[in-house]
């Protein structure tokens, strides 16, 4: 068994992100980790639209990320910390579009270790210094400087260990021009460990240190170390320095330390100042807990600086410093806006702030105002005796503040994120398509979303309008060549043409020059300023004096097809001959003085646009009834001649040649591409050699069930290609590299480009009779969500086996029920307790919920409707209890009416897991399904994890109990019990075999024998294993995802399989002797992948109409991946070398070695990593040729092969 | 003399150990107790966490609180994940 491992959307939650002048224009960008991805955005100044410039994979694991200019520099480099060990530093290349990799320098072990750095990091703001620190004790200094040449040299790194430290934050000091100083918040535990009575652990203070790096002596010193707020938790950076010019401080220098409840304000001999976190005023809150910062950024602006601190409830509060030169005078805090809880800050000097939420959706605000001149009330440090340190160790007063609507800032832009995913499921339920969707439940709390995920472009439509009949094309022209906008829409009847003007309105205009008694074959802009119209009995050009030349068809004949450009017509005549004409330089349209016979009806025609600063283009495809297409010479040396002749399967029904840049075959100069749509649905793809005009690299993809229809269009200043069958799809450039993507819309019938003021990068379309005027904004996202809102944490789904509803279960922990809310609310008014009750309507989405203790919970079900996305019922839960596993059964004793089960528990704590009581609820459907009974409640000892029906009964797994039910009266009826080591999450079955997964101990195999009523664990795993996923591949096989972020397989020998189930009763089993304190069998691994986020979900589908079955995948971060099957020996030899190559071509972007990377836990075994091998698309064509060369094939056969693996499995 | 030499040896081979576990913290030895064993594991556990951004974000929905909030407790049991160490022997 071996599998490709492909990724169809790479993971979406946002780890760090930093902000610079990346390219070294003067435009600030964002780069953005996904974890195992870096990402370069661009803001959109005006629109604040995000657009995403670069995305490459890493192959190892991000864990900061910083970004530095040298003093002078117009250029800002970014600096990587990872789990490999070393650090990078990356310059990103406008002209490669690509990051380069300018250093990367070994300090330790790859891993995300305790004592290798990676975990932080922090720069000296003039770029001279970086500092790299591990969660405990190592930190490294290395020196940044140019070199003669003004390249970036990085120094041999500089020690600043403390041992026995455990490091909470660092940060970079802004000294000036002074010797580079780093701040690092540390807890010594050396004393602590030696201590029994605990006095010390108590005692251990939390120390603020000042690192200096002696530029002069080329050492780090500890300069300072200071006692600080025991719960201090982050720094942010304060500016100081001195301007040369006039000698003014920017600031007074030192550091924020943000603490539980407070901001105090630390510099070496400096008066502290401290001032509490607001907190909200509101009802519910529990005034014990603290509230910490969790993420800030600092913004300097001309002569001022502030700070952005957001608080774990997602509070944004401004703080600003008031001094004189160095002294600080006050610290002040307010209250800002808020944001969805950020797991990164970043504020652009356009005036945005890109908030990159820790879950859920990413955000773009605009800064309307900076909150300085409201209502808000600014709390400072001077309100305080001795500034707000007269006792540093007790917290300060609360205050309180009311969160209110966006005030300061304004929505600009929404970046869609899966993450995280919890559950999909992979159905077919739309109507009208033929491939599958992807149902997830994401997001975490009071933002999570029910999404459908649709594989396709989305189309924006503008404008639809019907139309008097049915036209068969449509078209748009300008009138001149320098023209901006179209000015004509020409539409197509079966037996006349209509002009209509575009202005203000839309409106049928008459003297245009176009016949308007005959269907139209195709429209031009030809020569500078005249129009071009080719009708079945003729060609008439349309000069700029609305004077008409027209060309007429010999009688008796008709003009079948016709193909233009701006100085090239070619028409095609009922009796198989092709007439051809070019512009003079009179602008004249001059015939060829011969025609060419085809010798078989021509059906499809096709020239490419002219190229630049040439007067033809050289070549013509014509595709003719006998099912061949050729190619034929249109320069003036040999014109009309046959240069080449391509057989089809089926006769042509279109063909468009287009130039569409693609870096796999020519990273610079667009590539001529030959489409060829048969009548059959099949679209084949060619490159035209542009020396001798041969038909090279043939690709064929099955459109639909229509005969095809192509238009070559605009999309995004870039040309595309429209390819129309009984789907809708588009060829398009993006990032360098060829897509093809069905669109997300009505079926067209005919399409063309269409330009207007207010739609300048629109298409324009016919479906049946109306007309359709649309744009396609993103290019990059290749799955279209539909969004739905939820409640609480989606936990798990399930389908009816009857009905098209889903069943979902969501639970949330530390959050008060409804119930739980009400009850507290009344019994403050009952104690005459003012409520405020615009807190308590404050909407959960936004604001999130009141925060509560450990072992709340507030948990509901909910039935939706996934194809019209909407909830259809919602059933909270009372008493404490939450959701965790969901089942439908037909019971059998019941006549198998279908009952769903619900696995609950009450007052649960996560670690140690405990809860006072689990239930299995049952519920009878009503209504169709669209409703809920509650028939009884069944207690259990622990918490119901996993149900699963089987065989007209319920299987449960409680805690380590593996546990058969029947229906009964007043509750369910344990029939029988298998024990296993630890809890059970997963199960699957297929006949009366049961697939248990462990939370820590991996898989095992049960069986029930119904003769004995006994149920057996028969074979388990070698290895302990914490799943989270799993699903069965056939009656032995089991794929599964881990904790850790590995896939895996499983496989249970063929003879062992057969003992069991030849044993009727199960006696042989339950005698056979124990292997390794476990069942008697043990399974094999067949296969082992890390994958690089947790794996929620794994489902064996096809995801193409006749295609094969893969094994789909969801991840925690909201990767979506694919794990395809290879099917030949030749496949796996190919795509294996081809994997070997590439690991040592292709070198991780953080210096992760790729081999130990994908095995991180466990030796990669069996699986190959299809996103790295597609890598081989963006070397240099140098490179590719080698890497094929060893392979024994060509480059294109390499990239073809590459293209069907992903193509036909998945039709991504 | 065979004793004194052996005794050397054992001094120097300790002092080089000394070193390498000064170095290395958090290897472990023939002779270690088990609270140091399993304050060892602890911490990196609790270390290793924040390092795989996966696994805090799977914390952190498990627990319903902030990302930036599990990975500070995280911080903060690191430094006594054990409890406070058992008296000694000798004392």
């Amino acid at each position: 068994m071996h599998l490709y491992n492909l990724s169809l959307q790479a993971p979406t939650a946002v780890t760090h992100s930093v902000v610079g002048n990346f390219s070294g224009a003067r435009q600030q960008e964002l780069i953005v980790s996904h974890g195992t991805r870096l990402e370069l955005l661009r803001v959109d100044g005006q629109t604040g639209k995000i657009s995403v410039v670069l995305a490459t994979d890493v192959f190892g694991s991000i864990r900061s990320l910083a970004s530095f200019r040298l003093t002078g520099g117009t250029k800002d480099f970014a600096i990587v910390g990872s789990d490999s060990g070393r650090i990078v530093i990356l310059e990103y290349d406008p002209k490669t579009n690509s990051f380069l990799k300018l250093h990367q320098e070994t300090f330790g072990k790859s891993g995300a270790r305790r004592i290798v750095p990676g975990q932080y990091l922090a720069t000296d703001p003039k770029g001279r210094a970086v500092m790299i620190s591990a969660m405990e004790k190592s930190k490294l200094v290395y020196i940044l400087n140019r070199d003669a040449a003004a390249n970036l040299t990085i120094s041999s790194p500089l020690e600043a260990h403390k041992n026995s430290a455990i490091i909470h934050d660092i940060v970079g000091l802004d000294v000036g021009f002074e010797n580079p100083m780093f701040a690092a918040l540390e807890v010594d535990y050396s004393e602590s460990d030696q201590d029994p009575s605990g006095e010390a652990f108590m005692n251990a203070a939390k120390m603020l240190t000042f690192y200096e790096l002696d530029l002069g002596l080329n050492h780090v010193v500890r300069k300072w170390s200071e006692p600080t707020d025991s719960r201090a938790n982050l720094l942010v950076q304060v500016p100081g320095g001195q301007l040369g010019s006039t000698e003014k401080f920017d600031g007074p220098s030192g550091v924020l330390v943000c603490c539980e409840d407070h901001i105090i304000y630390r510099h070496m001999d400096a008066p502290q100042h401290r001032v509490p976190i607001p907190r909200r005023s509101h009802p519910m809150e529990d005034k014990d807990r603290g509230i910490i910062i969790t993420s800030a950024v600092m913004h300097k602006m001309k002569g001022a600086f502030f700070f952005l601190l957001q608080s774990e409830e997602g509070d944004l509060f401004k703080v600003t410093i008031d001094h004189e030169d160095e002294q600080v005078k006050s610290l002040k805090i307010k209250y800002f806006d808020t944001v969805p809880v950020a797991a990164s800050l970043c504020i652009l000097k356009l005036g945005f702030l890109f908030v990159a939420s820790e879950f859920g959706n990413h955000y773009l605000y605009q800064f309307q105002k900076l909150g300085d001149d409201d209502s808000e009330r600014e709390i400072s440090s001077t309100d305080f005796p001795s500034l707000g340190m007269e006792n540093p160790s007790s917290p300060l007063p609360h205050i309180n503040f009311r969160p209110r609507p966006l005030d300061n800032l304004a929505l600009a832009e929404e970046i869609e994120s899966l993450d995280p995913i919890l559950d999909a499921k992979v159905l077919n339920l739309l109507p009208n398509s033929d491939t599958p969707q992807i149902f997830a439940a994401c997001g975490r709390g009071a933002r999570s979303t029910f999404r459908t995920l649709r594989h396709g472009l989305e189309v924006e439509e503008t404008v639809s309008s019907e139309l008097p009949g049915i036209p068969n094309a449509v078209w748009t022209t300008k009138l001149k060549e320098d023209d901006t906008y179209d000015s004509y829409i020409i539409l197509s009847f079966i037996n006349g043409t209509l002009v209509l003007s575009i202005g203000e309105t839309i409106e049928e205009v008459q003297d245009t020059g176009f016949l308007s008694s005959a269907p139209t074959l195709a429209v031009q802009q030809i020569g500078a300023d005249a129009l071009l119209q080719v009708h079945p009995h003729g060609i008439r050009h349309v000069l700029a004096d609305r004077k008409v030349n027209e060309w007429k068809v010999p009688p008796g004949r008709t003009i079948v097809c016709a193909t233009t450009n701006k100085r090239q017509v070619v028409a095609a005549l009922s009796t198989a001959e092709l007439v051809y004409f070019e512009l003079d330089s009179d602008g004249q349209l001059n015939e060829y003085q011969d025609r060419k016979a085809m010798g078989s009806t021509v059906l499809a025609l096709s020239i490419g646009e002219v190229p630049e600063g040439r007067l033809r283009t050289p070549y013509l495809a014509v595709g003719c009834e006998d099912q061949t297409v050729r190619i034929i010479s249109l320069d003036p040396e040999s014109t009309l001649e046959t240069i080449s002749l391509q057989a089809l399967t089926a006769p042509p029904s279109a063909i468009c040649i287009a130039d569409m840049l693609d870096a796999s075959i020519d990273r610079n100069l667009p590539t001529m591409f030959v489409n060829i749509g048969l009548q059959n649905g099949v679209l084949l793809r060619t490159v035209l050699d542009p020396v001798n005009g041969q038909l090279t690299d043939t690709r064929t993809r099955f459109l639909g069930s229509r005969h095809v229809r192509l238009v070559r269009v605009t999309v995004q200043r870039n040309a595309a290609m429209l390819a129309l069958s009984s789907r809708s799809w588009l060829n398009y450039t993006h990032q360098h590299m060829l897509h093809f993507t069905p669109l997300i819309f009505e079926n067209l019938d005919y399409a063309w480009s269409f330009s207007a003021e207010l739609c300048p990068e629109g298409l324009i379309g016919i479906s049946g009779n109306t007309l359709r005027i649309f744009q396609i904004a993103k290019l990059g996202n290749k799955l279209k969500q539909t969004t739905m809102p939820l409640t609480y944490t989606p936990r798990k789904f399930i389908t009816h086996p009857q009905n098209r509803l889903f069943y979902m279960i969501e639970s949330d922990h530390r959050v008060h029920s409804e119930e739980a809310v009400s009850t507290k609310i009344q019994e403050m008014q009952r104690n005459g307790q003012r409520v405020d009750h615009a807190m308590l309507d404050l909407p959960p989405s936004v604001f999130g919920r009141t925060k509560a203790p450990a072992g709340t919970w507030a948990s509901c079900i909910r039935i939706l409707d996934p194809i019209e996305a909407k909830t259809v019922h919602v059933l909270h839960l009372d008493n404490n209890e939450a959701a965790f596993s969901i089942a439908i059964t037909p019971f059998i004793s019941q006549g198998s009416e279908h009952y769903l089960v619900v696995g609950t528990a009450k007052d649960t704590f996560i670690a140690p897991r405990s809860c006072t009581s689990g239930y299995l609820r049952t519920y009878r459907f009503t209504d169709e399904g669209r409703g809920l009974e509650l028939l009884h409640k069944t207690e259990t000892d622990d918490v119901p994890m996993a149900l699963l029906a089987f065989q007209g009964k319920l299987v449960a797994g409680i805690g380590k109990s593996l546990r058969l039910y029947e229906m009964g009266k007043k509750k369910l009826l344990r029939k029988v019990e298998a024990k296993t080591p630890l809890a059970i999450v997963a199960l699957e079955t297929q006949g009366s075999r049961i697939i248990v997964g462990d939370m820590q101990e991996s898989i095992h195999y049960a069986v029930y024998k119904p003769l004995e009523n006994r149920l057996l664990i028969f074979a388990d795993d070698v290895s302990p294993r914490w799943t989270t996923a799993l699903t069965m591949v056939d009656y032995n096989t089991v794929a599964a995802g881990d904790k850790f972020g590995n896939f895996f397989v499983n496989r249970l020998a063929e003879s062992a399989s057969n003992a069991v189930d030849d044993d009727p009763s199960g006696a042989g089993i339950l005698h056979e002797k124990g292997q390794l304190m476990g069942a008697p069998h043990k399974t094999k691994m067949m296969c082992h992948y890390h994958v690089g986020d947790i794996i929620t979900s794994l489902h064996k589908v096809a995801l193409v109409a006749g295609g094969r079955e893969i094994l789909v995948y969801t991840g925690l971060h909201g990767t979506i991946g694919i794990l395809i099957p290879l099917v030949s020996k030749d496949d796996v030899d190919f795509i294996t070398t081809l994997e070997q190559h590439m690991r040592t071509e292709q070198g991780s972007l953080v210096g992760r070695d790729h081999l130990s990377w994908r095995g991180y836990f466990t030796p990669v075994k069996a699986v190959v990593d299809g996103d790295l091998c597609e890598t081989f698309a963006r070397l240099p064509a140098q490179k590719q040729a080698s890497i094929a060369g060893e392979l024994d094939r060509t480059v294109g056969e390499v990239l073809k092969k590459l293209e069907q693996l992903r193509v036909s499995t998945s039709g991504f | 003399m065979s004793s004194r030499a052996e005794g050397e040896l054992r001094y120097t081979a300790n002092t080089q150990l000394e070193h390498l576990h000064a170095r290395y913290t958090g290897t472990g030895h023939a002779d270690i107790t088990k609270y140091d064993w399993l304050t060892h594991q602890h911490r990196d556990t609790l270390s290793s966490i924040p390092g795989h951004p996966t696994l805090l974000s799977y914390l952190a929905i498990a627990d319903g609180e902030a990302k930036g909030r599990v990975k500070f407790e995280l911080a903060e049991r690191m430094l006594q994940p054990c409890g406070p160490p058992p008296p000694k022997e000798d004392d």
